[in-house]
């Protein structure tokens, strides 16, 4: 690990602008991801910008939704009354991630700027664009069985690992962030980006901005949720694919819906087609593996997850069947 | 002779130092003025050294010394170098700092100490090397033609028709996978050491047994076995990986003699996947033959291991093949690739665990091609003797178990028709297999002290990697004097104490655990000759003596009697085939839409003997069971061949299972002693535990499916296109 400095700020303008002051420095939040970067010398911040004791950690209904605070721990935002009221989805999606001690740990902010999972992103003795910009990419043609089947570039084919920002990009979450020049809207789907030629930028959010919270507006999708995470043991492992999927149900019919994949792109994969194809059509396991193959047209294989092309469809299907089945 | 009632179910006599804190692990000793080393690896496969720049490591704040192959203190045990010529490869021997050559990846190429840990993790990511690279291998697929034979393993056959798997009216010919898998204890390994003077060593230990760490040191250092003390009373699991000594865990010994301080060596998770060995990626073909009517005629069994290319590893992945069932013609040969890798080593059911998933998948396969149940088609071909060694078992209860078995899962009640089962949307599976080791035995030395008061103290050099060895010795000891729990203490994990061998192979209990016994028993020979005995949990006046335990130990002028007696097995062990044997059974759940496989249910029989200590066995089959589902299921160490580095090397991408995976095990044990192994009648019990479980679950796959998965692990992915 390298040598750092660490204070701790209490107010916005002081985080941002310690974080103005010094092009080194960076926030931390929970450290779940952050300090295991910096172990791995991923990422090496001289100087750590606590971020914790902000009045960023509450969750309030506003007129039109939920606002939920930056700092508002993972496991908070799961248990609180509100988001299980308002947004099961979200809840169901932090609780299929990590484990409880991480959970406690994370906040919202920490987890939508959490990194890929990919392995030669870790280990500096291997190419990785993301982690040292033309040094290729370690994935392709290596180990890519966690890898992007949407969306990805010649340069990188990483996932963005979290389950909640899944949730959040298929509830139409808006993100709010302030900066030196002040406070910005960004639609959750324009938060994270694809990869492109530029991998080592996850997001579009600017050096020193922080986030501030996240809005989610109401909805009439809370009845008929499921979060169906795909995994290689039961818990405590990132995604293969995973579905988030939210109806509203009338009579039969669909006239309401949100669905969103994570594991298969370097942001929370919305399937606006596929949802646009559903809607005002009978819930039944025959229309949601037509929308779940209409899902698929962009996708391809990188070679080690080719899985991903069956697994994606079929989690989308049985994600929508267990949703429908609610209630 | 021998015990013949059945144990009480005791609680871990240490289980409080445990969940206390009390219990202390060898990264927890603290020694006054302890340095810490830090390692720093080689990024690449193969190789040299071209340069390495310690200047600035050596110059950061705290750092006492950075030692690499230009400066590292000769170890005068590891002079002799050069070729091996043993080695299939002929390969060179691998000499920790001893030269510029890389031989595997993430070997030590730079110890970093420092007066704090921080401080020498600092200094460390200070080093950097250039190197020149040669051409690797590091793909046991790629490099089956360097397969060679094992200069410690021959071939084995028997039987007139050499090809009768081949002609057999019934057929199966395939291959198995079993990939790298890495113990990955909780606790990670190191060493703490330190010097009296350049000739008297001490050592906190990670490892299995404090003796043969002991002798480890002592001939690196070419020093007297009674210079060096060991100590490891307390391990955080082991699996295998702490039957060795480390090459990184001598070379501490010898930084510490150099800067005359204590240095204390913690690895980190990632260098636990490179410097301890590993369960090594073994592929192996099966060709069997049977008659119509399930009547096994022929076995060939070849597995092919990797190894590193300066050792040799071998284990036996096709013993179990050569004796399990009652077939006249058997041919089995294992064959290593040596490969630039680390060198892997023993992991709980060494060989076996990986031999008895191909021979119990394809006895499955076989029972379904001849149109039999697989528990009916294993009793057709039930061997009654050992058909090896054309001797008898010493005991053998396996028909027992199965049923026992087979009864408590309902096997009878499933249909047997592959597919055919369902429970909502997931496919119902029911599979099962069988599982051996050897029932070893080993010479063991125990002292037992006879205190004033009545309490009897016990001394072994054995180690307890976590399956409650002194639970099962002070069990042993109670049931033969009848003395109090409470009132009797074993102590383990310190090499001053009487010899006995590490803790492997399913070994201890037998070996210890007699002599224990034989010491218990010579202690109530000592009591005979002074007028007294046990009776009733005390020792009290023999009948027509009125000296009580005190009187006599004063009168003689000494505080406790003391006795050591050394114990190992006689001609019976040559006389019986000795077998400890289990039975799983396993119900899975598989989704056919995401592939995922649930274990729901597992009955477990141990055919080990008596049972010495029924609590903490059953926590060995639970744990085994659980290693099993891991190898089952989730377990699988990834290297990217490009580069000839592990690409999942942490907790989070190596899946151990987690709670969630493991469903309620049921334990039985048919706990009949057996007349032969040792006085206590037991048998081993650690490795059977995990031995064969993985199978149970691939043929449980196939029967809720239809598809057959012959490749470790099976993960959703491997479902989904099967
Ligand atoms: C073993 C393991 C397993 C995991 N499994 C899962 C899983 O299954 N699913 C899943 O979704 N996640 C998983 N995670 C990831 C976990 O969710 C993230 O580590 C966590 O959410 C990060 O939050 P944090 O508060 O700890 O962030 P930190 O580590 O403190 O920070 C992460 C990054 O965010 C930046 N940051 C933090 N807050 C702000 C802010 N308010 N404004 C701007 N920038 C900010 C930091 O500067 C840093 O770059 C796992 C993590 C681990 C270690
Ligand atoms: S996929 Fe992206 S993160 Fe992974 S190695 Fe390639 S560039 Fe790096």
């Amino acid at each position: 690990m390298n040598q750092f400095s660490y204070v701790r700020v209490t107010s916005k303008e002081s985080a941002i602008a310690a974080l103005a002051k010094d092009k080194t420095a960076m926030f931390l939040a929970g450290g779940t991801n952050l300090v295991d970067l910096m172990k791995s010398g991923v990422t090496n911040p001289e100087r750590l910008v606590d971020i914790n004791k902000l009045p960023l950690a509450t969750i309030e209904e506003t007129k039109t939704g939920l606002r939920i605070g930056a700092l508002a721990k993972n496991t908070a935002v799961a248990e609180n009354d509100l988001v299980i009221k308002h947004f099961p989805l979200l809840s169901q999606a932090l609780k299929a991630g990590a484990s409880p001690q991480l959970r406690n740990m994370a906040t919202v902010g920490g987890n939508m700027m959490q990194r890929t999972r990919c392995h030669y992103f870790y280990d500096t003795a291997m190419p990785c664009n993301k982690r040292n910009p033309g040094s290729g990419c370690g994935a392709i043609g290596g180990f890519s069985r966690m890898h992007a089947i949407f969306g990805a570039s010649d340069k990188c084919i990483a996932v963005h690992p979290s389950d909640m920002c899944v949730a959040l990009a298929a509830l139409d979450a808006t993100v709010i962030v302030a900066g030196p020049k002040g406070e910005r809207k960004i639609p959750f789907g324009d938060f994270h980006r694809l990869p492109g030629d530029t991998p080592q930028q996850d997001n579009n959010l600017q050096r020193g901005e922080l986030i501030i919270a996240v809005d989610i507006p109401f909805n009439q999708l809370s009845a008929n949720t499921h979060y169906l995470k795909v995994r290689d043991r039961a818990s405590y492992a990132f995604a293969l694919v995973s579905a988030g999927a939210a109806m509203q149900i009338k009579g039969g019919n669909i006239t309401d819906v949100r669905l969103a994949l994570g594991g298969v792109a370097h942001k929370p994969w919305r399937l606006k087609e596929a949802e646009a194809w559903l809607k005002g059509k009978p819930a039944t396991e025959e229309n949601f593996r037509k929308a779940a193959e209409l899902s698929m047209a962009q996708a391809k294989s990188q070679g080690g997850n080719a899985f991903k092309l069956t697994l994606a469809p079929n989690t989308i299907v049985e994600a929508l069947k267990t949703a429908a089945a609610q209630a | 002779m021998g015990i013949d009632k059945k144990s009480e179910p005791l609680n871990r006599v240490d289980g409080r130092a445990k969940v206390t804190g009390k219990a202390k692990y060898f990264a927890e000793f603290e020694v006054p003025g302890v340095t810490f080393c830090v390692m720093v690896t080689s990024a690449i496969t193969r190789g040299t050294v071209a340069t390495i720049n310690t200047k600035t490591a050596e110059r950061a704040p705290g750092v006492l010394a950075v030692f690499t192959h230009l400066n590292m203190p000769a170890i005068p045990g590891w002079a002799e170098q050069g070729n091996n010529s043993k080695l299939p490869s002929g390969g060179e021997k691998y000499r920790m700092l001893g030269s510029n050559k890389i031989l595997f990846n993430g070997q030590p190429i730079a110890l970093v100490i420092a007066d704090t840990l921080e401080r020498a993790q600092h200094a460390a990511s200070l080093v950097t090397a250039t190197y020149n690279k040669a051409a690797h291998n590091t793909d046991l697929l790629k490099n089956k033609e360097k397969a060679a034979m094992p200069p410690r393993l021959g071939d084995y056959s028997r039987g007139t028709d050499k090809d009768a798997h081949n002609t057999a009216p019934v057929k199966l010919k395939a291959d198995y996978t079993v990939p790298v898998e890495v113990h990955n204890p909780m606790e990670l390994a190191g060493i703490l050491a330190f010097w009296e003077g350049d000739d008297k060593l001490t050592v906190y230990a990670k490892t299995q047994g404090v003796k043969s760490t002991q002798r480890t040191l002592a001939s690196a250092f070419k020093i007297d076995e009674k210079n060096v003390q060991v100590h490891s009373e307390f391990v955080g699991g082991g699996f295998g990986m702490g039957l060795r000594t480390w090459p990184q865990e001598v070379a501490v010994a010898a930084a510490a003699l150099k800067l005359k301080k204590p240095v204390k060596l913690v690895m980190t998770r990632e260098q636990m996947f490179t410097l301890v060995g590993y369960r090594p990626y073994t592929i192996q073909h099966i060709s069997m033959g049977a008659t119509q009517d399930g009547q096994l005629t022929g076995i060939y069994h070849e597995a092919t291991a990797e190894t590193a290319s300066y050792d040799d590893f071998t284990e036996g992945a096709v013993s179990m093949t050569r004796f399990m069932y009652a077939c006249p013609n058997v041919t089995t040969k294992y064959r290593i690739v040596p490969l630039d890798r680390g060198v892997p080593i023993w992991m709980r059911g060494p060989g076996e665990a990986t031999g008895a998933f191909a021979l119990e998948s394809a006895i499955d396969e076989m029972a379904y091609k001849v149109n039999m149940d697989p528990l009916q088609f294993r009793l057709k071909n039930f061997a009654e003797t050992d058909p090896e060694r054309n001797k008898p078992f010493s005991s053998n209860n396996l028909k027992e178990a199965y049923q026992l078995g087979s009864e408590k899962i309902g096997w009878a009640k499933r249909n047997p028709a592959p597919a055919s089962m369902k429970d909502g949307e997931w496919l119902v599976g029911y599979g099962m297999s069988t599982g051996v080791f050897g029932a070893h035995r080993g010479e063991s030395t125990c002292r037992a002290q006879l205190n004033t008061d009545g309490t009897l103290v016990l001394q072994s050099a054995t180690s307890d990697i976590g399956p409650g060895t002194s639970t099962a010795m002070v069990q042993i000891a109670h049931e033969v004097t009848g003395l109090p729990i409470e009132k009797i203490r074993f102590e383990l994990g310190n090499a001053a104490f009487p010899p006995s061998g590490s803790q492997g192979g399913s070994a201890t209990v037998s070996s210890v655990g007699s002599a224990v016994y034989d010491v218990c028993t010579a202690l109530k020979g000592i009591l005979t000759e002074a007028g007294l005995t046990f009776d009733n949990g005390a020792v009290k006046p023999a009948a027509g003596k009125s000296d009580s335990l005190q009187d006599v130990l004063s009168k003689q002028n000494k505080t406790f009697f003391e006795v050591t007696k050394s114990s190992k097995g006689g001609e019976e062990q040559g006389k019986y085939s000795m077998y400890s044997f289990s039975i799983h059974f396993a119900e899975v759940r598989v989704h056919p839409g995401t592939g995922v496989v649930r274990v729901k249910r597992v009955v477990t029989v141990a055919d080990s003997g008596r049972i010495v200590s029924p609590k903490t066995a059953a926590s060995q089959m639970i744990g085994g069971v659980t290693g099993g589902i891991g190898m089952a299921l989730t377990e699988e160490g990834v290297i990217d061949h490009r580069f000839g580095r592990f690409v999942n090397n942490n907790l989070a991408d190596y899946h151990v299972p987690v709670s969630a995976d493991v469903p309620h095990i049921e334990t039985i044990f048919i706990d009949k002693p057996d007349p032969y192994t040792n006085p206590m009648g037991s048998k081993g019990m650690g490795e059977i535990a995990l031995i064969g479980f993985s199978a149970a679950v691939a043929n449980a796959v196939y029967h809720a499916t239809g598809k057959r998965i012959r490749e470790l692990p099976i993960t959703p992915d491997k479902v989904l296109s099967a």
